[in-house]
């Protein structure tokens, strides 16, 4: 299991440079750089220079490159190019909106998607298992934007129930409730996606579980049918849903772009997006090696909870 | 549906006596309602897209002074924009841009991932191990800011998202085809075809590839469906299809302005429908052609 372990942090080094490599390689193709996006088209072209030079924007790519990895390995992340301030902090405040989001989103996603999976599974080829599974599709396939708009429509502007985006009332109260029904809207479009994809994998996982010879078993013996459910079949089933759930939670943490976007909820989805169109590199590299990073102790972290649960598997090779 | 039905009843009771496999991935396919329905439907908005010019009633860039911001009428079934643009009209061509992007994209990064896929697949060893830690790599990238930062650098439109799309979307199809070819070529018939000095690249191509087409083919269908869901978000974010092409996503990016969102809603809500009922159907008809190319993946 060590081995495994080591195993994978070791290629995961190699991997990490390469995401870092390409993303500021590309990042810097593009043109126009942080000062051309800033500053105003007319100041003369010696204080432009004298702006590059202390960005470090007149340096060949390379160069650049080998000192921002430098900064990292020296556990810096460099300033934003916006405001100067390190790109950690900027990063940093716009975590705890993202993780309060992706909670919730996650939250909802098991709160439905488990019950509806199980139930339909038990149920295999009745109403409630083709009406949600239809629904499991509808909610892959509408596009986050989509929803996010609907939702608006009809809460916020049609019966004025939720407010249509933001962290919290300006000037307002602010307490517990304030900020619970700014999350409700964006927390639902990213939580009706991620529910219909628990959802889906819990019917078959269980639909699985179901068939197998310790569930007749149990059956067998006389267990009540409650009892074997969810003891015996739902224990087992739920083991690929909890990977998914390490795989599909650092995603979130990344940040919803789209829907932070439409609710205008200040995590670091908005965050890419302004370092994006600013042409903030740090903030960027920073964003993405984050993410990088989280999505592959996300990944690792699934493959050996899956082995621990499960005696079945070994991993021998890679 | 009854004609779904009708459809299906003639072929699965009088061709079961013989069998090809074509017929019989057919028949499998004809089983599953839902995807032959969205077949159905998926086809009607394809050729409305594909003969915009006969069913559009009106020209869907003119900019008509006598008629802005309409709401629906007879005359405008879905009313008008600020510059007096049909909405109808808009929706259909717009869908020609939507659904060509999907397919463009994913023609695109098949080639790449059936190309790497088999080559990892195939060879193993050194070259597996350089081509999946590529695969790696670029599926750790969060997927949308990577997109979005290559769009921006190569700049919005048509052309650079499709070429983006294809290019980021490969490694699924690469892993697909890899996990295919490391089944089949321990195979018999494969070593058989080895030993009697049939050449590698002809076995690929003509005795691997045949029967990897099943995943590698609804591989492609879910593809489409998310090609087109990524090209309607970065439009919807103003990065993507440029006016005054319209496509789906930049259609809806106009409800961004909270009073067209809540006075005008069929301008945004048609073109949103369109993209989840594309994208619905194609996901139905991918999930149809699973249960049908490929038994052992049946959920």
């Amino acid at each position: 299991m060590l081995r495994f372990i080591l195993r994978r942090l070791l290629i995961a080094i190699p991997v990490l440079f390469g995401v870092t490599i390409v993303a500021y390689f590309i990042m810097t193709l593009a043109p126009g750089d942080a000062v051309d996006m800033l500053v105003d088209p007319g100041l003369n072209p010696e204080n432009v220079l004298l702006q590059k030079k202390a960005l470090g924007l007149d340096q060949p790519v390379y160069i650049q490159y080998i000192k921002w990895l430098n900064g990292v390995l020296h556990g810096s992340l460099g300033y934003s190019f916006g405001d100067r301030r390190p790109v950690i902090n900027r990063i940093g405040e716009r975590f705890v909106p993202t993780l309060s989001l992706a909670v919730f989103a996650l939250g909802i996603a098991f709160f439905i998607g488990i019950p509806v999976g199980v139930i339909a599974a038990v149920r295999q080829y009745s109403f409630f298992d083709y009406f949600a599974t239809f629904f499991s599709y509808l909610g892959v396939s509408l596009p986050s934007f989509f929803l996010g708009l609907l939702l608006i429509y009809f809460f916020s502007l049609k019966f004025d129930l939720l407010p249509t985006g933001g962290l919290m009332t300006i000037g307002g109260k602010n307490d517990f409730f304030d900020r619970l029904s700014h999350l409700i809207l964006p927390g639902t479009v990213l939580g009706m996606y991620n529910a219909a994809v628990v959802m889906r994998y819990t019917r078959s996982s269980m639909l699985e579980a179901i068939h197998q010879d310790y569930v007749r078993t149990a059956r067998g013996k006389g267990l009540h049918e409650r009892a074997v459910i969810f003891t015996h079949a739902l224990r087992n089933a739920l083991m690929p849903v909890i990977t998914l759930a390490g795989l599909q939670f650092p995603l979130l943490l990344g940040g919803a772009i789209i829907t932070e976007q439409i609710f205008s909820w200040p995590g670091m989805g908005k965050l890419a997006v302004e370092a994006i169109f600013n042409r903030d590199y740090p903030v960027i590299m920073g964003l993405n090696l984050m993410t990088a990073v989280m999505v592959m102790t996300g990944n690792l972290l699934a493959d050996v909870g899956y082995a621990l649960a499960d005696p079945r598997i070994r991993h021998s090779g890679g | 549906m009854a004609t779904a039905e009708l459809t299906a009843v003639p072929e699965t009771t009088f061709r079961i006596e013989h069998t090809s496999l074509t017929r019989l991935i057919i028949r499998r396919f004809l089983r599953h309602r839902l995807a032959v329905i969205s077949t159905v439907v998926f086809m009607v908005i394809v050729f409305s897209a594909i003969f915009a010019e006969q069913v559009a009633p009106h020209d869907p860039n003119k900019i008509n002074p006598g008629a802005f911001d309409k709401a629906p009428s007879l005359q405008y079934l879905l009313g008008t924009d600020q510059v007096g643009r049909d909405n109808l009209s808009r929706v259909i061509y717009g869908g020609r841009v939507s659904l060509s992007v999907g397919v463009v994209a994913v023609g695109i990064y098949m080639i790449i991932g059936i190309t790497l896929g088999s080559l990892a697949g195939y060879y193993g060893g050194a070259v597996d191990m350089l081509i999946s830690r590529l695969i790696d790599v670029v599926l750790s990238f969060p997927n949308l800011l990577l997109i979005l930062v290559l769009v921006s650098v190569l700049g919005p439109g048509l052309r650079n998202i499709m070429l983006v799309l294809g290019l980021l979307g490969w490694p699924q199809i690469a892993r697909i085809v890899r996990a295919e070819f490391m089944h089949l070529r321990v195979q018999e018939f494969i070593v058989a075809a080895r030993v009697i000095g049939v050449p590698t690249p002809r076995i690929i191509i003509r005795h691997i590839i045949p029967n990897a087409m099943g995943p590698i083919l609804v591989g492609a269908t879910f593809g489409v469906a998310s090609a087109i869901l990524s090209e309607s978000g970065l439009s919807f974010l103003g990065l993507g299809v440029q006016p005054p092409t319209s496509s789906w996503g930049q259609m809806l990016n106009a409800a961004q302005s909270l009073s067209i969102l809540e006075s005008k809603p069929w301008l945004w809500m048609p073109p949103g429908f369109m993209i989840l009922l594309s994208v619905l159907c194609i996901n139905f008809i991918g999930d149809g052609l699973r249960d049908a190319l490929d038994p052992r993946l049946r959920r």
